[in-house]
């Protein structure tokens, strides 16, 4: 018998695998397809003050072993979420959800935070600082460790659930900006959201994306993630949510020797919908294969 | 939806850079008309949206045009290959508002959906019409499948080298029908929106991520909201469509 059990920030799981914001909605298409309950957990769509439409389409393109997306954080508002979504969702999810949460300044982000912080189905708030901060230029506030730690202290005012703040790859020095958040109070990081990417169509000599630039996402980002989440790992005692291109148990095995204590999917779960099923379900043959009894034991074992 | 692993039949062109594909395998996910498969291609990492054409005893034709690189291996798939899909997506067409007469518009690439569509409503004991648009002669397919339904069919071409020279919409400015349905490009659908003279359906075309409603990937507004074209759509009311 091999223990697949983790803790995140105080929070036991049955395994290490969340599925990843984005990627699996606010889980009810998954749901009717599999028992979601089999997940560690997972981290809804992200969400915002106000509903958001996103982009203009097209916004998904292709790549050698992934994809670009410039959604753009369509979503229908924390309102709606609390509202609506979430007791639908506690039909088919009984296990502490993580709240995936994006904003355009300090204020909103602080707005969302304290109102799904209130809310007992949520255990995790997972904060994506890779939106444009529009009161500092457009950059995104995950670019530059000051304003990471800006977010962080707002959203850590004003509420006590466990804050895990979602970096992005698209820095200079990953190990810094996860530094700042620590210091500022977040109980948690969770690396890599997307690399910013685009593809061109020749025939027509456009940007394929409407947005121009997009997110790449997929097993070809897997080796820039994993050095990211043992960088960060390297650079603070929070515990990590390592993800990127992870479409594997294998995938989720090299994370936590790099430092993740869960483990995100993401992109896998669109080209195939049990993408998480078969990772949880293949992960105790897995762990057999290198000698692992108890997976939480490896973690940050390479570092 | 169902994930199903299908033995293909058959493969091969019917018209320049069309092709027919013949699979054997689970259909019974697929319940209505104007549905999708998504279908998984060695080598590419998203799957590919190909519409259904028919669907009967567990034998699935798809028809196809290559674009690129994905479709392009699909095209070279042969007898006795498997490949993994995704059945039952979208949401279909609705062939209880169709009246006695509905008509039946496609251009193209468009036009195979259309063909279950077809003999649904004959099943349903009504009396379909069908227009089919095409560009040229040598670009015609399924012409003789919709005849051999019985039904009278109307082709168009662009050049006038075969039938009535024109589009699918000028043909469809002719035609009398108590009800319409269409899928195929988008200049055609403005057009058709400009002619039709009662209610209809339109099957949109998005580029998708994942196909059944978790990436929000093919988004578009609607007068009823917003709404994703792998699950929500991919057919649309005339009356909910933003021009």
């Amino acid at each position: 018998m091999v223990n697949t059990e983790v803790s995140l920030c105080g929070i036991k799981m049955d395994n290490p695998v969340i599925a990843a914001s984005g990627t699996f909605g606010y889980g009810k298409e998954f749901a009717e397809l599999y028992d979601i309950n089999i997940l560690g957990s997972f981290s809804f769509k992200g969400t915002t003050a106000q509903p958001r439409f996103g982009n203009p389409t097209p916004r998904i393109a292709e790549c050698a072993s992934g994809m670009l997306n410039s959604v753009g954080l369509q979503n229908p508002g924390y309102k709606t979420v609390i509202e609506k979504i979430l007791p639908e969702m506690k039909e088919y999810f009984r296990k502490p959800v993580m709240a995936n949460v994006g904003g355009f300044s300090t204020d909103e982000y602080a707005e969302v935070c304290e109102a799904f912080g209130r809310e007992p189905q949520i255990g995790w708030i997972e904060v994506n600082i890779s939106c444009p901060n529009l009161h500092g230029g457009g950059m995104s506030f995950g670019t530059d460790p000051g304003s990471a730690e800006q977010v962080t202290k707002a959203v850590r005012r004003v509420t006590d659930k466990p804050i895990i703040i979602k970096l992005t790859p698209n820095v200079t020095d990953i190990a810094s900006v996860a530094r700042a958040c620590e210091s500022a109070g977040a109980d948690g990081i969770s690396l890599i959201n997307t690399l910013l990417g685009m593809r061109i169509d020749p025939r027509t000599r456009r940007p394929v994306l409407a947005n121009i630039t997009g997110g790449v996402s997929g097993p070809c980002v897997f080796p820039v993630a994993l050095r990211a989440v043992w960088q960060a790992a390297k650079a603070v005692k929070i515990p990590i949510v390592g993800m990127g291109g992870v479409s594997s148990a294998r995938d989720v095995i090299e994370m936590m020797l790099a430092g993740a204590t869960a483990v995100g999917v993401g992109a896998a779960n669109l080209t195939d919908p049990f993408a998480c099923k078969n990772i949880v379900e293949a992960l105790p043959e897995e762990m057999k294969k290198y000698g692992i009894g108890t997976l939480s034991g490896i973690i940050g074992a390479s570092i | 939806m169902t994930e199903t692993i299908f033995t293909v039949i058959s493969n091969g062109t019917v018209s320049p850079g069309i092709f027919v594909m013949k699979l054997s395998g689970d259909t019974s996910d697929i319940i209505k008309p104007g549905q999708f498969v998504n279908v998984k291609v060695d080598g590419a990492f998203l799957r590919r949206p190909i519409s259904v054409c028919d669907a009967e005893e567990n034998v699935l034709t798809l028809v196809y045009r290559v674009v690129g690189d994905g479709t392009g291996r699909l095209s070279r798939t042969r007898p006795f290959d498997t490949l993994n899909l995704l059945t039952g997506l979208g949401n279909g067409y609705d062939t209880s508002v169709s009246g006695e007469r509905p008509l039946l518009v496609g251009g193209g690439v468009g036009v195979p959906p259309l063909y279950m569509l077809c003999k649904k409503l004959i099943r349903e004991g009504k009396s379909p019409s069908v227009i089919l648009g095409f560009n040229t002669e040598s670009g015609i397919f399924l012409e003789s499948e919709f005849r051999a339904l019985g039904v009278p069919v109307t082709v168009t071409t662009a050049d006038g080298s075969y039938g009535i020279k024109g589009t699918a919409a000028d043909a469809m400015a002719c035609a009398d029908y108590t009800y319409f349905y269409t899928c195929g490009p988008m200049p055609m659908f403005r057009a058709i929106e400009r002619v039709a003279v009662t209610g209809g359906q339109f099957s949109f075309e998005e580029r998708m991520g994942c196909g059944f409603g978790a990436c929000m990937g093919c988004t578009c507004k609607t007068k009823y909201g917003d709404k994703r074209i792998c699950r929500d759509g991919p057919i649309l009311m005339r009356e909910e469509i933003i021009w």
